[in-house]
């Protein structure tokens, strides 16, 4: 019998009641669900962002407002004026990176001319969209769409600019997986704040791994 | 401390180094070390260990509460979470092949291991056909169930743990002593000297601030996820119906080992299913605010089988019985399947608090693990329930407080369970050799059983009150009482017991006798 | 009310002055008690260490003995324990079924129905918080884990004990946490629960009370054994006898652990 057969076969076993304890099944209900699967905060509402700002900004992410694309864009090139490269996803919105200093090299990596994990070591920042952003729990999904990316992009240069549109951000887990639930096999990363560790002592130390910077800028 | 079975293996590390482990790598990461209430014994001697433990566990505690106490629905998500997992174990059969048909249409290999020694050779002949000799590994409790890193380095391939916590314990070469933080009972002083006896590449100038390990960590592993072609993962959930699989972490390293390799080979228990992608509204709530005590973990990666130009391009999913089959079929502790491994039962446990997760000799500790690991391992060499088992003694291992049920987001009734897997126990036992506390029980049920046997034992017990001193406590009994008098007094029987009293009180006199205050006569031979 | 009370075995032998306070409490607040002479124990310890089959007839006779509440006989049981009416509720019924005995566990579990431990049948019964005690002494309370988590009393007993003229109350640090018992626990896994206990009784002792008091003699009988070793001079004592305690007919001052008993033995003319 082949393992495949056999572990099935032993489940089968264990839930029919011929198994060891003479078990009876368990029963097949379907779950009840009465937790809260939508919000009197609409998405992009005053209060959903103003949710999502105070979640970020306790797992220290540093959140930037912007009225506009023209906005965002000198807010990113405020934000990177320092960086001397920078690498974008082939379909990040028009004008986002239009404020780069002369001096920042723009790298450009797509699905189907991907950097090398040693190129985008070089790298100083990485700008993306995002999918959908959760203030409940101050966290954004990034599905790997044209606009965001592949997800090495968004991992290994060390400093984050993710630029997240109002109507985007809902209040409740449930509204975004609801959301995502529409492309379910889109590789997903879901962020909230910079990459952490409390394995010292269960100490908090912001920024290992993943990138140790992260800003968010919320336009509209 | 002595191994159960046979010699500790090969250490990865030379003899004449300093040793940093307790505990030697054993052979069954399920079974080893001394039986538990002696290993607890050692630990609670352990100063360094209680106050490590002691920190963590209140500082991690604290967390939760904050974080629990402001969702409205908590106990809605709780029950959701236990009635979906309730309901993946009722349809398991069908649910794995569904997963597996998901994965393998998005480009995954779906392979099928009974046991630890099968899912380690499947992983290692994956790895060798890649022609690698070193992996990166992501944490994962799957994988050190089976001792795969001792596995694949009988094969000359390296595993290189990646998780901060993993990583300490790895180069001290130690056992992980917590699900969720395994160098919980290292504090920051001890990292610091593991770091720069064993990862070779750190400043010498290395203080023990938390920030300064972890960016010295950062360094290490750097180069290694840059370079890596293969990984190794467990995982949080199967989706069934997307046949997506999901890593919750925090410090990115799980990103890097996820995304950057070509190779990608994920070690999941067939228990880890949930049925619907949108299941994960109701886990990534529960999941992240019970483990580390946060609304959400830094990262969490979900993927299904391959995307072609994101991530690796080969994907492989092992899905590991070992033992959890033999658990399904027990009716009552079946639901020791739903845990979702958040760690939050140990965190409040005031057992291990006071004696972490080595005393417990199983990579699986706390309450959750003195019910799974009794389970897992009761068809394997050794197991079996009886009492020459040393995991015989975990549902033991409680004094039944009922803190670890509170705080299971997935409600699962372990103070319950260890109940049942005492009675097991003891009926076990029944076939063997009759124990001491097989005979005192089975005469207390006789004597409690008939309010005649019982008003006479009762009259043998107050007559038994010389057994104190004359302050009325006794101070040492024999054994097994000096289990107990070896740190507390024991009142004598009452004067007069309160069924006496009360014939004589609301009654009247007729068959009641005044309460016995002279001496007793030969029963304080007894002591 | 007509109430029936379950005194438990081990306070029937051990700590008499907790079943005897609690009828002496419900006769003054105007209610009959009947003390049912076939009973014994309810089999809690048989269920915990896993002797289910040692359980059944000793449950079997705890049922007996209660069954006639369900036809009116009582008004209802009270138990002043929190572990004994935990396994009364939560697992008589279960070892009954488990034994193939559906009949009897249904059995159990409408007795079960029935029983209330004390502050419960206080509080949510007779909708009492109170109860005209009276008790000038300086009270730390230590929520057992069986009342807290089992049967989930939560602030009943410290509702009752707040009503108590002339008590100063004073908060336990780390009052949830278990004190190590655990019946067999305390045999079998001794050294951890003595580092359990000393914690506890730490706490304890860091809130200068002269009593520590709970709804179960289980557990202070285990606090008071290490209070009594340390010779702390902390006395342990039943909510129940608080709450009987009145200016009129108060409880004997409070005597270091484990002297409770014989002092009561010594004053009981005056204190029935």
């Amino acid at each position: 019998m082949s393992a495949r057969d056999e572990v099935l076969a032993r489940v089968r076993a264990a839930l029919s009641g011929d198994g060891k304890a003479g078990a009876a099944a368990p029963s097949a209900a379907q779950p009840a669900r009465t937790y809260r699967t939508a919000s009197e905060h609409a998405p992009g509402s005053a209060t959903a962002l103003e949710i999502l700002v105070d979640r970020l900004e306790d797992y220290k992410a540093h959140v930037h407002r912007a009225s506009g694309d023209d906005e965002v864009a000198r807010v990113v090139g405020d934000l990177l004026a320092d960086a001397r490269s920078v690498v974008v996803p082939p379909r990040l919105p028009a004008g986002w990176t239009d404020a780069l200093g002369a001096g920042t090299v723009v790298v450009q990596d797509s699905r189907e001319d991907p950097r090398s994990a040693l190129e985008l070591d070089e790298v100083d920042a990485v700008v993306t969209a995002a999918r959908v952003a959760i203030a409940d729990t101050g966290t954004i999904v990034l599905d790997g769409e044209p606009d965001q990316g592949r997800r090495a992009i968004s991992l290994v240069p060390d400093l984050h600019v993710c630029v997240v549109r109002a109507e985007q951000v809902v209040h409740t887990v449930p509204e975004g997986v609801r959301l995502l639930a529409a492309y379910p096999g889109r590789p997903q990363t879901w962020i909230s704040g910079p990459s952490a560790t409390s394995d010292i002592e269960l100490s908090r130390v912001e920024g290992v791994h993943g990138p140790r910077t992260l800003h968010v800028v919320l336009v509209g | 401390m002595s191994t159960f079975l046979g010699l500790p293996r090969r250490r990865t590390v030379p003899d004449d180094a300093a040793p940093f482990g307790d505990v030697p790598h054993p052979d069954d990461p399920l079974r080893w070390g001394e039986t538990f209430p002696d290993a607890a014994r050692a630990a609670l001697a352990n100063t360094q260990l209680r106050t490590n433990l002691g920190h963590a566990t209140s500082t991690i505690r604290a967390k939760r509460a904050l974080v629990v106490d402001e969702v409205p629905d908590w106990e809605a998500l709780r029950d959701a979470g236990s009635a979906i997992k309730t309901d993946v174990m009722a349809r398991l059969p069908e649910l794995l092949t569904e997963l597996e048909r998901n994965v393998t249409a998005r480009g995954g290999v779906v392979h099928w291991a009974r046991d630890a020694d099968e899912a380690n050779r499947i992983v290692a002949d994956l790895v060798k056909a890649t022609g690698e000799t070193e992996v990166v590994k992501v944490k994962s409790m799957a994988t050190q169930e089976i001792g795969l890193n001792e596995a694949l380095a009988a094969e000359g391939i390296a595993a290189v743990e990646t998780d901060l916590a993993e990583l300490i314990v790895q180069l001290a070469d130690d056992m992980p002593s917590h699900i969720l933080v395994p160098a919980i009972h290292r504090n920051r002083a001890e990292i610091r000297e593991i770091f720069l006896q064993r990862m070779g590449d750190v400043p010498a100038d290395l203080t023990d601030a938390p920030r300064e390990l972890a960016m010295a960590a950062r360094a290490h592993l750097r180069r290694k996820f840059l370079s890596a072609k293969v990984a190794i993962s467990g995982a949080n959930f199967g989706v069934v119906d997307t046949g997506t699989l999901a890593v919750v972490e925090s410090e990115g390293n799980g990103r890097m080992c996820l995304t950057l390799p070509e190779t990608l080979i994920t070690v999941m228990g067939i228990e880890k299913l949930v049925p619907t992608y949108a299941d994960l509204e109701v886990f990534l709530q529960l999941l992240p605010r019970s483990s580390t005590g946060e609304r959400m973990n830094p990262y969490t990666s979900l993927w299904t089988g391959v995307t072609p130009g994101d991530g690796p391009q080969a994907f492989h999913l092992v899905l590991l019985d070992n033992g959890r089959t033999d658990v399904l079929a027990d009716e009552v502790g079946r639901a020791a399947l739903h845990c979702i491994r958040c760690s939050a039962c140990l965190n409040v446990c005031p057992v291990y608090e006071r004696v972490g997760g080595h005393a417990y000799g199983s990579v699986y500790p706390g309450p959750i693990g003195a019910i799974l690991t009794p389970q897992l391992t009761k068809s394997s060499a050794g197991g079996g329930g009886r009492h020459d088992d040393p995991n015989s003694a975990l549902p033991y291992a409680s004094t039944l407080c009922g803190a670890c049920y509170d705080v299971c987001p997935v409600k699962i009734d372990i103070p319950s369970i260890l109940v049942e897997l005492r009675a097991r126990e003891v009926d076990a036992d029944r076939e063997g050799r009759p124990t001491g506390w097989g005979a005192a029980m089975k005469a207390a049920s006789f004597v409690m059983r008939d309010e005649r046997r019982f008003e006479l034992a009762e009259k043998a017990a107050v007559l038994g009150r010389l057994a104190g001193g004359r302050d009325g406590r006794v101070s040492r009994l024999p054994f097994p009482g000096s289990r107990w008098t070896s740190s507390r007094d024991l009142p004598v029987p009452a004067r007069q017991s309160f069924r006496s009293w009360w014939a004589e009180d609301h009654d009247g006199p007729t068959h009641n006798e005044p309460p016995h205050d002279g001496p007793p006569h030969d029963e304080d031979d007894a002591r | 009310m007509r109430i029936a009370l379950t005194a438990t075995c081990i306070a029937d032998v051990m700590f008499p002055q907790a079943p005897r306070a609690t009828v002496r409490l419900l006769e003054r607040l105007g209610h009959e008690v009947v003390f049912p002479e076939k009973q014994t124990c309810c089999g809690q310890m048989h269920v915990n260490t896993g002797y289910f089959d040692e359980a059944v007839p000793v449950i079997r006779h705890h049922v007996e003995t209660f069954e006639p509440v369900l036809d009116g006989e009582w008004d209802a049981i009270v138990v002043p324990s929190g572990s004994c009416t935990g396994s009364i509720r939560h697992q008589q019924g279960m070892v009954c079924r488990r034994a193939g005995l559906d009949g009897l566990g249904a059995r159990a579990e409408a007795v079960a129905a029935k029983t209330y431990e004390l502050s419960e049948l206080l509080v949510d019964v007779l909708g009492l918080t109170d109860v005209g005690a009276w008790f000038p002494h300086r009270v730390t309370y230590h929520p057992t884990c069986h009342s807290l988590r089992m049967i989930r009393v939560g602030d009943k007993p410290l509702q009752l004990l707040r009503a108590v003229e002339a008590m100063n109350l004073v908060e336990l640090p780390d009052a949830e946490s278990c004190c190590g018992f655990g019946g067999t626990f305390a045999l079998k896994n001794s050294d951890t629960s003595t580092a359990m206990l000393h914690d506890k009784m730490a706490n304890v002792s860091s809130t200068g009370a002269a009593v520590v008091t709970a709804g179960d003699y289980s557990c202070l009988m285990h606090i008071g054994g290490g209070l009594s070793r340390a010779r702390s001079g902390v006395a342990t004592m039943h909510l129940a006898e608080i709450l009987a305690s009145t200016r009129e007919d108060p409880a004997p001052a409070p005597v270091g652990a484990q002297g409770t008993q014989e002092r009561a033995g010594a004053t009981e003319g005056g204190h029935r």
